[in-house]
């Protein structure tokens, strides 16, 4: 692609740039609230979730974000209609945040027909164009290229919608990742390209896997500019998303985003638990859990302990909803399984 | 003795070239590394380097001579003492007759060591049920048909694309993407950096978000590379959404042996592709299915596997001069009718096929060849009505025999037509060995005509 006649002066000297700035600025209380409601919509389903799966109501791989709400909710405050989102195989909270129903994602852990593919899916595999959904894909890193693609096209079709590729500290690693950050500053390709950083590939910490473990770093040959975020509070991920979708708008290429989160259950749901302590796991979900972190500025700013227990009430009954229909709702039909091979 | 200059081969594969021009005079002192003269192909443009010191004392091809045969004495080298009186005594005395001959005959030098004519004879070839009868034709290579096709396409649809290693301004790594640059630009005409696992990735998101993009692999050899993207993000997408969000998507490029390259860029890799619910997998032989299938795949909203051939690039076929010729996906087509043997191959193996029907004919065997051209879907309706009129099956592919698309249409074959086989049905393929270099290896790791002569007659008992 023509690429326009950018300078191609470095922008790596960006990188870290904000790093240690301070603390965010602060949220409206609207904004507080709909964070809030918005994570607790996530945890909730999650727990849900991993409920569901211990009775076997779903099946096969289930990986829960629960500790990293913060991320998908902060960045999508940051995005605006047409702009899309595409993910890795820890999509549940990514389809909640983009607004996709509750039901149809749950009906789809399940296999049930309702499903958003129709039970064909699963967990790892739900897409909604509706919502600019691209995936939910099962394969480490192929987000990263397809997210690329997804900018390619907005660069092709003119218009200003920026693509969120995200993608976890074990999928840093694989080469494909490389290939699409030369690409999309080659063609300044408007995406953003979120690391969420939760510490551990599967069981493998980064330290036991990454020579570079500043993965805001990782676009430097590439001249892509990256920040460090702190992924815990979900205003600190709005402004940094803020800016680096604004960075894309402008037509300036790709950005990185090393979003600092941690996941509090196990990478999948028959994770041993071996490879860190429970003392670890406690420690941050005592001093920083993203959703306690907004409930407190709320208490602190007088809003009522009722208030908040009216917005938990109103997420658990929407989960309890999705379960209910996700237990009740039909398989497939059985001529289902020839269905959607082709168009 | 006077020294010949030959036609040098641009590449493996090239079997004559033009000669364009020459850049020197009979009589002129030539020193080794001087440029003489230039020649052309379809694909490439190269400059003639004199090796050797002396004279040039005899042109023997005039430039503008078309079709000139690889390896034909194009001009004599006087070394120092020699004089015009000794080109007698160059071994060439039947080249003069092609002196002075308008370059349409050049084409029929008694030099030419190539075979190039491999159609059936049109006689009794089955008419194409796409073309209205009176049809114009137009005789184009492979290589344009391919670029008439996506360039028609891109002038229909503002959202194709093309992407790839050296698609734009080196125009094409085998010229297949010729002058598209030129046509639509450097928007729609896209160089990508050597990346195939990243680049088929992004044509494969571009195309869910609803572009068309027509991903060229340099080869298809390197699409290993990228082999996750195809199957696991393009293949699988639509199922796994339920039918919400698919792929409109063509992976095109060379397939199959190319010649003398051994074997990490010679493969087959028909079955590979063949064998995945999601894809389709179209594989033409003839210039008019290379145009007519491409057009086609460009349109289908599912991702195609369009297996193209080196090898056939550089060959010529008549082409239906029709505003908009697109063939069904999924259609066999008989390219000899015959009653005694049905023999099935497509792209390149059609070759040998096809020559080897000429051979059968002469020992009075009328074999039926089909044409696959597509591999999947494949019509396994085409191939089951032939067998139940001649009772008898030869598959030829360049690919291995295990697992290969032969083994598919054996059983397809077993189970449709069990019990109006005569004989088993019998495999003709490549052998179960990585390409060799060698020349005499390489020939003998193919299949041959005469190879798939051998086995008609076995399944014919005779």
């Amino acid at each position: 692609m023509a690429a326009p006649a950018a300078p191609k002066k470095s922008a790596a000297k960006d990188v870290n740039a904000d790093k240690g700035s301070g603390p965010p600025p602060e949220f409206t209380r609207e904004q507080e609230l709909t964070a809030l409601r918005d994570m607790l919509l996530i945890r909730r389903f999650e727990e849900k979730a991993g409920q569901l799966y211990g009775m076997g109501a779903i099946g096969g791989f289930c990986h829960l974000y629960i500790g990293q709400e913060a991320v998908v909710v902060g960045m999508q405050m940051a995005l605006k209609q047409g702009d899309q989102v595409i993910t890795g195989y820890r999509d549940h909270g990514h389809m909640l945040a983009t607004g996709m129903d509750a039901k149809g994602v749950m009906a789809e852990l399940t296999g049930r027909r309702g499903g958003y593919s129709k039970g064909k899916g699963g967990s790892m595999h739900m897409f909604s164009i509706e919502k600019q959904f691209y995936g939910g894909h099962g394969i480490v890193g192929a987000q990263v290229s397809l997210g690329t693609g997804l900018a390619l096209a907005n660069r092709y079709r003119g218009n200003d919608s920026v693509a969120i590729a995200y993608f976890g500290d074990g999928a840093a690693n694989q080469g494909q990742v490389y290939e699409s950050f030369n690409m999309a500053e080659l063609w300044k390709l408007p995406v953003v390209y979120v690391i969420e950083n939760n510490r551990y590939a599967m069981g493998t910490a980064v330290t036991r896997a990454s020579a570079q473990t500043d993965f805001s770093k990782r676009g430097i040959s590439f001249n892509i500019p990256g920040e460090q975020v702190d992924g815990m509070d979900v205003r600190a991920v709005k402004v940094a998303g803020e800016k680096a979708v604004a960075w894309c708008r402008e037509g300036k290429g790709p950005y990185i985003l090393e979003m600092q989160t941690y996941r509090y259950r196990g990478h999948s749901m028959s994770d041993p638990a071996k490879y860190r302590t429970r003392e670890e796991v406690e420690k941050i979900r005592t001093d920083q859990d993203p959703i306690e972190q907004v409930r407190n500025r709320l208490l602190a700013a007088k809003v009522s302990e009722q208030d908040l227990k009216a917005i938990d009430a109103d997420v658990r009954k929407i989960v309890n909803e999705a379960a209910d229909f996700a237990q009740a709702d039909p398989e497939p039909d059985v001529s289902e399984l020839y269905t959607d091979v082709y168009r | 003795m006077p020294i010949q200059v030959l036609m040098p081969a641009l590449s493996p594969t090239m079997e004559k070239g033009n000669l364009a021009k020459w850049l020197k005079k009979e009589g002129e002192p030539i020193k080794s590394g001087d440029v003489i003269a230039e020649i052309e192909t379809d694909k490439a443009t190269m400059e003639v380097e004199a090796t050797d010191e002396g004279t040039l004392g005899k042109i023997l091809i005039p430039e503008g001579t078309a079709d000139v045969a690889v390896n034909t004495p194009i001009a004599t080298i006087l070394a120092d003492g020699e004089s015009a009186a000794d080109l007698a005594k160059a071994p060439a005395p039947e080249m003069k007759a092609a002196q002075s001959a308008p370059p349409a005959a050049a084409a029929a030098m008694p030099a030419s060591p190539a075979p190039t004519g491999v159609a059936a004879p049109q006689s009794v070839a089955e008419p194409d049920p796409e073309v209205p009868p009176g049809t114009e034709m137009v005789t184009m290579t492979i290589r344009e048909a391919l670029r008439d096709a996506m360039a028609e396409e891109m002038r229909r649809d503002p959202d194709v694309f093309i992407m790839g290693e050296e698609v734009a301004e080196y125009q094409g790594a085998y010229k297949v993407t010729q002058g598209l640059l030129q046509e639509f630009g450097a928007r729609r005409v896209m160089d990508t950096p050597i990346t195939e696992h990243g680049f088929a990735g992004a044509g494969v998101g571009a195309a869910m978000a609803g572009l068309k993009p027509i991903v060229e692999f340099m080869t298809f050899n390197f699409a290993m590379q990228a082999m996750d993207q195809v199957i696991n993000s393009a293949a699988k997408t639509l199922y796994m959404s339920g039918g919400q969000m698919g792929c409109s998507i063509v992976f095109r490029g060379p397939n199959g042996a190319a010649a003398r390259v051994a074997a990490q860029h010679s493969q087959d890799y028909s079955s590979w592709y063949s064998n995945v619910p999601g894809l389709k997998v179209i594989a033409p032989f003839s210039a008019a299915d290379a145009k007519g299938l491409l057009k086609a795949a460009i349109r289908d909203p599912n991702p195609v596997i369009f297996l193209e051939n080196e090898v056939l690039y550089g060959h010529s076929g008549e082409v239906p001069k029709l505003d908009d010729y697109v063939i069904p996906i999924g259609k066999a087509r008989i390219a000899r009718s015959g009653k005694d043997v049905t023999i099935i191959s497509w792209s390149n193996g059609m070759t040998y096929a096809l020559k080897a029907a000429d051979e059968l004919a002469k020992e009075g065997i009328e074999a039926e060849v089909i044409d696959l051209r597509t591999l999947r879907p494949m019509d396994t309706e085409t191939i089951v009505a032939s067998v139940k009129k001649t009772g008898r099956a030869v598959t030829v592919e360049e690919g291995w025999q295990q697992s290969g698309v032969g083994a598919e249409i054996a059983a397809r074959i077993m189970e449709h037509a069990f019990d109006y086989l005569d004989a088993p049905v019998a495999r003709v393929s490549g052998k179960d060995v990585p390409m060799p270099y060698a020349a005499n290896l390489e020939k003998l790791a193919l299949p041959s005509a005469a190879e798939v002569v051998q086995a008609a007659k076995a399944v014919c008992y005779r």
